[in-house]
């Protein structure tokens, strides 16, 4: 019983609390949003040890079970020792592990950046993968998206003016009218939903959450 | 002498500066001549012989809020600003000194207020005729959420695990919310056709959330045994470390049907074609409208939206959740009335006041300002 009417009464509390300090600029009201996110800093803090505990132990299982791709976990837990070891040193040595020239920020810099921007990179690919599988003329909709893609997509470049020099005008007006109207649609409709969630949870009608 | 008239103009005014928590004050000057090149704004206070340099004032609005944190409430500063032409400098001292207040109301959200007020309303009032009438409420049929049980099927037949991809946002996020939401159902369902699941987290919190979740539903569906807390992974916090780790689960393991529910950024497209290539069913929600083309493309089913937060009154099904829906709905009705009066008042103002009649745009113009 109790389990679930403690969070429910903490919930209910803290948004009211939140929604009035809203409209309330004067101290302590003004703060308190920011005073209840620098409390959830401090849990998310606490709660990163639970979640690398929960990735060594998946890591430990697939190397123990000799799972599919076990030595990908090899390489996991490399890095982590590598990550933590060189942040301790560096910590050390130069009382930031964020510091330039500290090593943990080398392999930062040449290792995890540069692995970043090729996951990135693969956008580019998966952009027209997807493209040609979304334009494929199969109906009439489809269509209708095909045809103004390669609206938009020559009006942006230079050629499109070259071919017709209205064509920048006409991209403009389907992003600005005809694009822009059904997207503010959709952002009205999330932030309306966002407000009814909030009073869900704020009432404690919506408890899904709560597990 | 001519100089001297145009400078003389100049006023500088300092006041607390409106709808704040103190502490601030702002300077503003008026009847700036547009050679100006420059304008710096000097402060002192009570015991003080000489200003001191505040900041430099913008010469676009010739506009300054000083927010220094020696700035006390209740407190007099005298500020001086030198405003500089190109060939010589003028000093302008304020009229009277500003002092900084706290407000107890900010006046600037007041449309904000009113809005909260009829929304909150309208979603009180539904909810209440739900729980009178409860057969009385109609939700249109949301076809991402009726297709959970057959992706998690297609998933059974095929002897392959399913996937739930949580988005990149906290717990404090209501997409991420809603995505525990649907997560509780696709963990039922894969109880009940005791099918592997693996969840992949990229916020420790939501991590723990899933955990609870998922346990709660295997537990629902009469078999708390089959729960294993290892299969709701945490991945990174690094935003492409998160995108390659599934990308690479997902590559190896070879899921049946995949869940990507939350918030996404760039990487959307990445997991949902990585996903596409392994052959799995795929179903997308998220409140990031920017990502929504992409899913759109690449997956089966997509929760566009809105949608996704009435999810949990969708699958719920109770008529209070289902009464809230009816009331957002509303409340949205509410909000494309008003939209709709501005467009023609707007629309009306601009016509008359081309004829020479400006009162209309006059009204339009004060109704824009007070939102």
């Amino acid at each position: 019983m109790l389990k679930k009417q403690i969070p429910l009464a903490i919930t209910f509390i803290t948004g009211v609390i939140i929604v009035i300090t809203f409209f309330i600029p004067h101290p302590p009201f003004g703060r308190l949003q920011q005073d209840a996110l620098t409390w959830y800093s401090v849990i998310f803090g606490f709660t990163m040890l639970l979640g690398v505990d929960s990735l060594v132990r998946f890591h430990y299982r697939k190397l123990r079970r000799r799972e599919k791709g076990w030595w990908f976990s090899i390489i996991f837990y490399g890095g982590f020792l590598l990550s933590f070891i060189t942040g301790v040193v560096s910590e050390v040595r130069f009382g930031d592990a964020f510091n330039i020239n500290s090593s943990f920020m080398y392999f930062y810099n040449t290792i995890l950046i540069p692995l970043q921007s090729t996951m990135f990179a693969l956008l580019a690919f998966f952009i027209a993968s997807a493209s040609y599988r979304a334009f494929r003329a199969r109906n009439i909709d489809a269509t209708f998206l095909l045809v103004t893609a390669v609206i938009v997509m020559l009006g942006r470049v230079p050629v499109g003016y070259m071919l017709w020099h209205k064509l920048p005008n006409l991209t403009s007006w389907i992003l600005n009218v005809l694009q822009l109207g059904p997207m503010r649609g959709i952002m009205i409709g999330i932030a309306l939903g966002t407000v009814a969630m909030s009073l869900r949870l704020i009432l404690g009608i919506e408890r899904t959450y709560l597990s | 002498m001519i100089l001297f008239i145009l400078f003389s103009t100049i006023t500088v005014k300092a006041f607390d500066t409106p709808n704040d928590g103190g502490g601030s004050i702002t300077i503003k000057a008026y009847n700036v001549p547009e050679t100006v090149k420059k304008a710096l704004v000097y402060r002192k206070t009570e015991g003080d012989t000489t200003y001191t340099l505040a900041g430099v004032m913008s010469i676009l609005s010739y506009r300054y809020v000083d927010a220094d944190s020696t700035i006390k409430n209740g407190k007099p500063y005298y500020y001086r600003v030198d405003f500089y032409f190109p060939d010589t400098v003028i000093s302008v001292v304020s009229d009277s000194p500003g002092i900084a207040y706290a407000q107890w109301y900010d006046k600037s959200k007041t449309s904000s207020l009113i809005f909260l007020i009829v929304f909150s309303t309208l979603v009180l009032v539904f909810i209440q005729l739900a729980k009178k009438d409860p057969e009385g409420l109609y939700i249109r049929k949301i076809p991402a959420l009726d297709a959970i049980d057959e992706a998690v099927g297609r998933s059974t037949e095929l002897g392959k695990p399913t996937f739930f991809v949580h988005g990149l946002l906290g717990i404090t996020d209501a997409g991420t919310l809603a995505a525990l939401t649907i997560l509780r159902r696709v963990a039922k369902k894969v109880a009940e056709y005791d099918t592997p699941i693996l969840v992949t987290n990229f916020d420790p919190i939501v991590m723990t959330a899933s955990q609870e979740t998922v346990k709660q539903a295997y537990t629902e569906a009469g078999r708390p045994d089959a729960y294993n807390e290892k299969n709701i992974i945490y991945l990174t916090y690094e935003q492409f470390g998160y995108t390659a780790g599934v990308d690479g689960l997902m590559v190896r393991e070879k899921p049946g049907a995949i869940f990507l529910q939350g918030y996404f950024f760039a990487e959307s497209l990445i997991l949902a074609e990585t996903g596409h290539s392994v052959g799995a069913i795929q179903i997308a929600g998220t409140t990031a409208k920017e990502q929504l083309p992409f899913f759109v493309a690449a997956c089966d089913y997509v929760l566009i939206g809105e949608e996704m937060l009435a999810a949990s009154s969708y699958i719920g099904r109770e008529p209070v959740m289902l009464g809230s829906v009816k009331g957002a709905d509303w409340g949205k009705a509410f909000l494309m009335g008003i939209i709709g009066i501005g467009v023609v008042l707007g629309t009306v103002g601009a016509i008359l006041q081309s004829a020479g009649n400006g009162a209309l745009m006059n009204v339009f113009e004060k109704i824009l300002a007070f939102f």
